[in-house]
């Protein structure tokens, strides 16, 4: 074996190494609940503590409305930049880019201000108002992960012909956008969906500040008073997290614009 | 000849004349510029004035000012070292391993395995990473005990998790899947041609390093090391649930600011943010100025 070859073999044990000691360790952990032997008890006590459905359901549903507003938010614009204001592309692509740039902590500082209950818009003065607010947090942090997957979608369809069709058989923007755009991009929408869920379902510092029963802070509170519990609900979440991201392949191959191989 | 009809696409309904053509497309956009000023672009624009304003409203370079007093800046200086540790390591790391998964001559699954995990691992951060690291590294972690099993007792040594090479260790974790991410491409780039050109012409490995690979890489690493830099500085949840407030790290000092003004002053909180923005951003344009600069040779 030559020596960069070698070197190269190295790097990658390394790597795995790297990356699956900690997974494994966690593992570990989770299952030495009982003194003396490996058990589940960890996560019988985790998929049995009520507010672990309560925290998990609540980041769910909020992951979901999150989807929704960000689709209805960035189909529609993805869709006019491509199709008739070419020119505001660079500036529709900056904002998307600014949730990546500005750290999560920051924007919350900003809505809390923005928004508290001495604010023309009291989004904090109800528990559902903040609910509101939070999932618009959650649109934002996704924001970018959403335009960019949709725009790659549309730039894979052929936008132009689609909608000269659609409209010379009679359809109002409405029907086009519904029924003609939004099916063609359903696999770059899902795919931003599941990253999304991703994101969401992990947040911890906007959900905090916020003071909402979300998911991230449940971990956290595990976290500084349980001992193997914590490790039990890092395992489920890497476990949700990869089944999102893995759906995501998957669904990837069924993309409109790839070669079908026969 | 046949006349070409070209069916033109037709603004429906028609708008009123004195609007112009582009008003009903200007319409589909507004929602998205709409909720952009509400949530992205005003929250921000408020915190940056508010740095510069005092309690009573009046402008002020006060709060700028204050920033510089000892605990304060001592923190962003904790946060700029972890955050360069962490990004410098990420980036040798992982221009090591993509390097070697590319162009390293290891078997065809290797880059696809690679580039699915890192979109993974870079993703598993926050709470649950700190866990892991706790599991794994901690006093009664997995690696800890093995390695004490094997006679090294890192903890007698003098490693402790919860501390700043703790900390840095654990931001790796995702640092490292992002920089393989970054760099692929750019590796991509680096076309076989020059590699067997060089050879032929009598340059050996390590001038083909110097000589062709980092004068073309340099920018896409740099800008890629960048861009880990501004991630690691504006993390949260993995430091405040590994470390707590033991270590003093910007965004752990905004989020108790945040939570029950520490600072006694609210615009100082502000302009703690305001240099938060200030880094990220200068990080980030930095990081898309290299980027443009290296897509002239990594077409």
């Amino acid at each position: 074996m030559t020596r960069g070859r070698l070197i190269s073999w190295l790097l990658l044990l390394f790597g795995v190494l790297y990356f699956f000691v900690p997974l494994l360790g966690t593992l570990e952990f989770s299952l030495r609940y009982l003194r003396g032997r490996y058990s589940l008890t960890a996560y019988q006590i985790v998929l049995n503590d009520p507010r672990f459905l309560a925290t998990i359901g609540y980041s769910t549903t909020l992951a979901l409305a999150t989807i929704a507003v960000g689709v209805v938010l960035v189909v529609p614009t993805a869709y006019w930049i491509q199709l008739r204001l070419p020119r505001l592309r660079p500036v529709v692509e900056f904002i998307t880019l600014l949730p990546l740039v500005i750290p999560a902590i920051v924007f919350v500082f900003g809505y809390l201000r923005l928004y508290n209950s001495s604010s023309f818009l009291p989004l904090t003065g109800s528990e559902r108002a903040t609910d509101l607010l939070l999932t618009c947090s959650y649109v934002t942090l996704a924001l970018p992960y959403m335009y960019r997957a949709v725009d790659t979608g549309l730039r894979a369809i052929d936008v132009r012909t689609l909608t000269e069709a659609a409209q010379s058989l009679g359809a109002a923007w409405s029907t086009i956008l519904l029924r003609v755009i939004l099916p063609n991009v359903r696999v770059a929408v899902l795919s931003g969906a599941f990253l999304t869920f991703a994101i969401v379902i992990g947040e911890f510092t906007m959900a905090s500040l916020l003071n909402r029963p979300a998911f991230g802070p449940y971990l956290q509170n595990i976290g500084a008073n349980r001992a193997y519990e914590p490790a039990a609900l890092a395992i489920i979440s890497f476990a949700i997290t990869w089944a999102s991201i893995g759906l995501i392949q998957v669904l990837g191959r069924g993309a409109p614009g790839q070669t079908v191989a026969r | 000849m046949a006349e070409a009809t070209r069916l033109p696409i037709a603004p429906s309904p028609a708008a009123p004349s004195w609007l112009g053509q582009l008003s009903w497309a200007w319409v589909g956009v507004v929602p998205f510029f709409v909720f952009a000023l509400m949530f992205l672009i005003v929250p921000t624009a408020l915190l940056m004035v508010g740095g510069f304003q005092d309690a009573q409203g009046h402008l002020t370079l006060r709060n700028l000012a204050d920033l510089f007093q000892p605990t304060i800046l001592s923190s962003y200086v904790i946060s700029i070292k972890v955050s360069a540790a962490s990004a410098i390591g990420g980036a040798l790391i992982g221009f090591a391993l993509a390097y070697a998964a590319i162009a390293g001559g290891l078997p065809a699954f290797v880059r696809p395995a690679l580039m699915t995990f890192s979109g993974v691992a870079s993703n598993f951060a926050g709470v649950p990473l700190a866990f892991a690291f706790l599991a794994t590294l901690g006093r009664a972690g997995l690696a800890t005990a093995l390695l004490n099993r094997w006679g090294i007792d890192i903890y007698r040594g003098g490693f402790n998790l919860l501390s700043f090479w703790g900390l840095t260790l654990t931001y790796m974790y995702f640092q490292i899947p992002l920089m393989v991410l970054i760099l692929a491409p750019a590796i991509d780039g680096l076309k076989r041609e020059w590699r067997e050109a060089s050879a032929n012409l009598g340059a050996s490995g390590w001038e083909y390093w110097r000589y062709i690979v980092l004068p073309i890489l340099w920018p896409p690493l740099l800008g890629a090391t960048l861009l880990l830099f501004a991630n690691a500085f504006g993390a949260v949840a993995t430091a405040y649930a590994l470390t707590g407030s033991s270590l003093n790290i910007v965004t752990i000092v905004l989020y108790a600011q945040i939570r029950g003004d520490v600072l006694h002053n609210q615009n100082l909180g502000y302009a703690l943010a305001l240099g938060m923005i200030l880094i990220t951003g200068l990080s980030n344009g930095a990081y898309i100025w290299l980027r443009g600069r290296s897509e002239r040779w990594l077409r």
